[in-house]
């Protein structure tokens, strides 16, 4: 829609209601002026950011997404719930550069609900930083789509992601916040990425007993009574609950480890 | 009998001004006491002389020591008070003569003109733009200006615009184009003042402070030098609504000043004429706020803060001081320090002051800031008079020494800094405490003159295909000048969904509302989008439309094109307009997906569980039981009073011992008070409303239900480990050094020499905090000590004599009967040592004096030590069964230390006494009233409502990982065991809805309603998806 001269960059952000929700109102009352790239989406925390939004914002076509919430140690809440958000932007972060993607483009910020020119700031920052990085996927070196696949395969592992990252997205580093920074290496994305679980049903052993289509949360397991069972790779999340209800004496689910399925590596 | 009568009275003069408690002032504690007497089913009035409710908190850029923005906590506040049906505002008015009794007094006050019709007024702020006329701004503290019509502030309350009397019309009958330009008539010059009479039981004074003006003396040459400022100058131009919109500029020039200095107690602790001999007991804290904002701003800032002593007597104050200490470029500098003079060429200003070793020092600065105190308001005098009550010697009113909130005539009470200086969150315990007091007074007529909103049923449209509605205002010019809004109403029109699309010129009009509501029935709409500015202040009012029009209030979202759009983009029409169809599209997207929500009525048991009998526990129980409630009261020990049995008398001289035996009496009298002595709470079960707690005492183990649970359990004293003490017999607490006095010791009457050592066991590593009312009690037993010996030395060693308030006074009388005050530094405590010379035994203390820079020696035959006060031995036992959290040094953490002081952020848990903080018994008895008023606000209910956006699980989802069991802090969240293995569950009551569960869940079972993935998705697609 834009012309080829001027780059309009898509930007999304994610905002906590009692927060930076309201330092954007603010700088709205304020009339402090910023660039029209943006548009905000109310959550109650900025922990209700999910990585899932992330990556299908990126998917949808976003140049730039941005997560505000309340200072540290401001929450709303007791849950301290920024302090999630954080550890959960920082490892979208590094997914983000691994599949080739600027990690530039994902920025979260606390503004409290009396910081509108903060906003204002911030806004024009974010905005200045994507119009210099181009379309997503320009400056990363991608042409055209090539980069939506990745981020789709990525959005594809969230659930794995998440199981497998579950006590570092719910630490809380309230004495070095900085060290969040530092919380995720390269290595472990590499790591992480690159030992993703693959579950099978071995057809031989499968006894059709329906136990572990039941139980899958995702319905990824076809089959019926006397049918023998199969995994629709598609729909599984490799959560491995079907592995722990096929019961013993049967065996007949295996678990794998898929080869690279990014199939690259950190650029 | 009486109840007859009062129904029939309340019937006959319902359509007249008549209602049951009147509160004088709508600054933060006239808003709570109206805000929790409306919840306990009383009708307020709310009055207020200025044009708006929100006193001097909306002026304040922060708060301390939290460094919240004022406004942002403040103004949600201001919407509650609108919109509650038990209150109602009368602003700009004042009261001219109170006639009648307790319990039947007639009120007659005056309503200034507006000269607006505030029914036709929308708001829109036209007239505002084109007012030729401009004035003075009082909000800004006359540093900017501002029109003469104008609302007084942004958040303002009513938010309708109001004529001051510098208009040309008013003045000359000249202009008029404010008149010509407001497109609903709404201007009318023909106003007059207007007198109404309002009946009503009782009335709080909450009519607040007043900055001391620094004009009335000219030695600080405020009004004179253009870079001499007052603190409450400072806030403005702290304030990103202030007059330079956050920047700290000076007036001569309009430049950064980079050297800033401030000059405490200005206008405190003197007995000079036109000052006030009390401390105001704020400042020393404000001041350090400000210091820490102003390098927020400017790190390159240097600042001065010349003090007398560091009264940081708050909780969390001393760490606060210790921030604002250790920031670079900050130098705090204890001595007397006043305005010289300025450079006449760049209107620097110049302090002098001394200093121990320099001598008398000049040193320059770019800007001086008065840390003006507070002093009784304008015409407190005139005040006094027609409420029929008396002041003290200050100016401030006569209280009750065990009752804060009494005034001297009966039904009137007072709340806030009327009391004498206190700071935000007191005044707001005492607007709580004044309020159960009242409902002590009208219990018999609670809920007989409240109202209740009655609504339609809902009609269920869950099957219905989305017929959603769009509603695009226009909000006068603001939004309508920049954002093509007919083009957006058409564009909605094409999004899927949308049946019917408008524009509006000012949706949130009454008019308005009722045509929405109409639509909705008669075009079948099953969703609503009103695109148009903020849901913070908007939504409850649209939602409530929706209610009314009977179809369920979660089918409404707002789409913010105001303050996220046209305000923010006002130069890019075009893109702004794109930008507006995109928000608007994101709306309709999540209005697809919205469900309806049953927010749930849990019932509440009508009982109170007050943990604790001592003076807080007492009078909290008392205060509740004799609003008609069973309370069951549980005290650990054999008897009641807690640490109060061991006070004889305050500082002031009042008997504690006959006070509490009295308060004991009327305890075991109520018929409504349970007692259990000896008692331990053994478990602690349930939520809000209905909570079910296990107590072992000495009547056996009990189960009590109950709705409400008050915290009371008090402190400790710390045991020193310093000094001699158990070591040596003449060495004694504070509290043991009373016992004797009290007791006529010989021991103790016949000492010639007394020296006390202040901050023993606190203000240090292990305990970083003040004990707050250790300096009192040295300073009472010293002046105790003269009165019965004053032949004896009294010396007390102190770092930093806090006798904050009143209490200033009795040190300046210590003072002056020859209590010798001798200051040491941390680093060099003081030293004792027990002697033998002479065939006489003493005890030798040795401390170095800093300012005669020696060591001085006393021979004491007494030390007596100013012992911490300690969280209470089990405060963490408690705080776990409870829920409720305990802080840094182990004190109970309120659940907002400013607004929210005696609520815990678990619901239906209240705090109150030396649980929460060291406090002077006054302060305890505040608080405990404090907390019995808001445990009504609960009680007075049938049923309490919870939100319906809290999280549910999809069992079939659920692979028991517990994540989210594991993140949810507030306990709502259990795991089940099914026939399909362990599932999650959620606990609808205990869940907040802050969704952080619903982002560890890996598979989606578990979702937040009203923020699910589906509506968030569905936004974020419409929002990147075919940008318009």
């Amino acid at each position: 829609m834009s012309s080829d001269s001027r780059f309009t960059p898509k930007i999304l952000g994610i905002i906590c209601n009692w927060c930076c929700y309201g330092g954007a109102d603010l700088c709205g009352v304020s009339r402090f002026q910023y660039p029209p790239h943006i548009r905000l989406i109310r959550v109650m925390c900025s922990a209700r950011a999910d990585l899932r939004h992330i990556f299908e914002a990126f998917l949808n076509g976003a140049d730039g997404m941005f997560v505000g919430g309340c200072h540290l140690d401001d929450c709303h809440y007791i849950t301290h719930g920024n302090y999630e958000a954080i550890s959960m932007v920082r490892l979208a972060g590094k997914l983000l550069e691994h599949i080739g993607v600027n990690p530039k483009r994902l920025r979260i910020e606390w503004v409290s609900a009396g910081e509108g020119i903060r906003f204002a700031n911030i806004m024009n920052e974010f905005s200045a930083e994507i119009e210099k990085l181009g379309p997503l996927g320009k400056s990363e070196g991608f042409e055209g789509p090539a980069l939506m696949p990745r981020i789709g395969t990525v959005a594809n592992l969230i659930p794995y992601i998440k199981m497998s990252k579950r006590d570092k997205l719910a630490l809380h580093l309230r004495d070095n916040p900085t060290a969040y920074d530092e919380l995720y290496t390269q290595k472990e994305i590499n790591q992480l990425l690159s030992e993703v679980p693959s579950f099978e049903i071995d057809k031989d052993k499968c006894q059709a007993c329906m136990i572990c289509l039941k139980k899958c949360p995702v319905d990824a397991i076809v089959g019926g009574k006397k049918l023998v069972h199969f995994i629709s790779q598609d729909k599984c999340i490799k959560c491995g609950t079907c592995l722990a209800a096929c019961p013993p004496r049967f065996g007949a689910i295996r678990k794998t480890s898929e080869v690279d399925p990014i199939n690259c590596t950190a650029v | 009998m009486l109840n007859q009568e009062m129904e029939m009275l309340c019937q006959t003069l319902q359509a007249g001004e008549f209602g049951d408690v009147m509160v004088v002032g709508g600054g933060i504690s006239g808003i709570q006491a109206a805000l929790d007497l409306g919840t306990a089913g009383f009708k307020v009035y709310l009055v207020d002389r200025a044009p708006t409710i929100g006193g001097h908190m909306a002026q304040l850029d922060k708060t301390f020591p939290s460094n919240d923005c004022s406004m942002c906590i403040e103004s949600p506040k201001f919407v509650e008070c609108n919109r509650h049906p038990n209150i109602e505002m009368m602003t700009y008015s004042e009261v001219e003569k109170v006639e009648g009794q307790a319990g039947a007094f007639k009120v007659t006050l005056l309503k200034k003109p507006r000269y607006i019709q505030e029914d036709k007024c929308t708001g829109c702020t036209v007239c505002v733009e084109y007012c030729p006329v401009t004035y003075p701004d009082q909000f800004n503290q006359e540093i900017s200006r501002n029109k003469a019509i104008h609302i007084y502030f942004a958040q303002a309350i009513p938010l309708k615009p109001y004529i001051d009397q510098s208009c040309l019309y008013l003045k000359d009958n000249k202009c008029g184009i404010c008149k010509s330009v407001c497109k609903t008539n709404a201007i009318d010059f023909n106003q007059t003042a207007e007198k109404v009479e309002v009946r009503v039981g009782a009335i709080i004074l909450a009519p607040g402070f007043e900055p001391f003006d620094r004009r009335l003396r000219d030695d600080y040459h405020y009004g004179e030098y253009a870079n001499v400022v007052t603190s409450m100058d400072y806030e403005r131009l702290l304030c990103a609504t202030g007059p330079y919109e956050g920047e700290i500029l000076r007036a001569s020039d309009g430049k950064h000043p980079r050297r800033i200095a401030w000059i405490q107690c200005v206008g405190s602790r003197r007995v000079t004429p036109g000052d006030n001999s009390y401390c105001s007991a704020v400042c020393c804290t404000y001041t350090q706020k400000q210091v820490i904002l102003t390098k927020d701003h400017d790190a390159e800032a240097r600042c001065a803060i010349f003090h007398n002593d560091i009264r940081a007597h708050g909780k969390d104050f001393e760490r606060f001081f210790q921030r604002a200490e250790k920031l670079p470029d900050v130098r705090f500098i204890r001595g007397y320090a006043s305005v010289a003079r300025q450079d006449p060429q760049t209107r620097n200003v110049f302090v002098r002051y001394a200093t121990p070793v320099q001598g008398v020092k000049e040193e320059e600065f770019d800007m001086v800031v008065l840390s003006v105190g507070l002093t009784p308001l304008a015409g407190h005098e005139k005040l006094a008079d027609t409420f029929g009550i008396e002041l003290n010697a200050h100016g401030f009113c006569q209280i009750e020494p065990f009752n804060p909130m009494r005034t001297s005539r009966p039904g009137v009470f007072v709340s806030g800094a009327f009391q004498g200086p206190v700071d935000i969150p007191e005044s707001v315990m005492t607007a709580s405490g004044a309020g159960s007091q009242c409902g002590q007074l009208l219990s018999y007529r609670r809920g007989k003159l409240a109202r209740e909103r009655v609504y339609p049923e809902e009609r269920d449209v869950s099957q219905e295909e989305p017929r959603i509605g769009v509603y695009v205002c226009h909000c006068g010019a603001n939004i309508g000048r920049i954002v093509n809004v007919p083009s957006t109403v058409a564009y909605a029109l094409s999004l899927p969904g949308v049946v019917h699309a408008e524009e509006n010129l000012f949706i949130c009009s009454t008019e308005a509302a009722a045509m929405l509501a109409k639509d909705i029935k008669e075009r079948g709409l099953n969703r609503v989008v009103v695109a148009a500015c903020t849901p913070r202040t908007h939504e409850p009012l649209f939602r409530d439309t929706l209610r009314e029009a009977g179809i369920n209030q979660y089918y409404y979202d707002m789409a913010n094109i105001r303050e996220h759009c046209s305000w923010v983009h006002s130069k890019e029409k075009e893109a702004a307009t794109a930008k507006a169809k995109d928000i608007i599209r994101m709306s309709v997207a999540r209005a697809r997906f919205l469900q309806p929500l049953r927010e749930f009525d849990l019932p509440v048991d009508k009982r109170a569980l007050v943990v604790g009998g001592g003076l807080a526990g007492l009078t909290a129980a008392l205060s509740i039981a004799e609003q008609g409630h069973e309370v069951h009261l549980v005290e650990k020990d054999a008897q009641l009073g807690g640490m109060a049995r061991r006070i004889k008398y305050t500082l002031e001289g009042a008997d504690v011992q006959g006070y509490l035996r009295e308060l004991i009496r009327r305890v075991h009298q109520n018929p409504l008070i349970h007692l259990y002595t000896k008692a331990t709470v053994l478990e602690a079960k349930g939520y809000v409303g209905n909570f079910n707690t296990k107590v072992q005492s000495d009547r056996g183990v009990l189960e009590i239900r109950h709705g409400a649970t008050v915290i009371a359990v008090g402190a400790d004293v710390y045991s020193p480990s310093e000094y001699l003490y158990g070591q040596d017999q003449r060495v004694l607490t504070n509290l043991e050094l009373e016992e004797k006095l009290a007791g006529g010791d010989q021991a103790v009457l016949g000492a010639e020499s007394v020296v006390m050592i202040q901050c023993v066991g606190c203000r240090n590593q292990d305990r970083n905090y003040c004990s707050r009312i250790c300096c009192g009690h040295s300073v009472k037993n010293a002046l105790k000590l003269k009165e019965l010996n004053p032949r004896a030395s009294v010396y007390i060693l102190f770092r930093d004599m806090r006798t904050y308030g009143f209490r200033e006074d009795y040190y300046r009388e210590a003072s002056s009967q020859d209590v010798k005050f001798i200051r040491y530094q941390p680093e060099a405590p003081p030293r004792v040592e027990a002697m033998q010379e002479d065939g006489r035994s003493f005890l030798r203390i040795s401390v170095k004096d800093h300012i005669l820079d020696q060591d001085l020696a006393m021979d004491a035959d007494l030390l007596a030590l100013a012992a911490a006060v300690v969280p209470p031995a089990g405060a963490k036992e408690v705080s776990q069964m409870f829920k409720v959290s305990l802080g840094a040094d182990g004190f109970f953490q309120e659940a907002h230390v400013k607004l929210r002081p005696v609520d815990f952020g678990a619901e239906g848990v209240y705090l109150c006494g030396a649980a929460h903080y060291p406090k002077h018994i006054s302060e305890s008895i505040s608080q405990a009233y404090g907390a019995a008023g808001r445990v009504l606000t609960l009680l007075a209910n049938e049923t309490v409502v919870a939100s319906g956006s809290v999280c549910a699980v999809d069992e079939h989802k659920c692979i028991g990982c517990q994540a989210c069991a594991v993140a949810c802090a507030f306990g709502a969240i259990e795991m089940a065991e099914t026939k399909q293995g362990q599932k999650a569950r959620v606990i609808p009551v205990l869940c907040k809805g802050d969704g952080l569960c619903n982002t560890k869940c890996p598979t989606g079972a578990i979702q937040l309603k009203h923020y699910t993935d589906e509506e968030l998705l569905g936004q974020i697609k419409a929002g990147l998806r075919d940008r318009a």
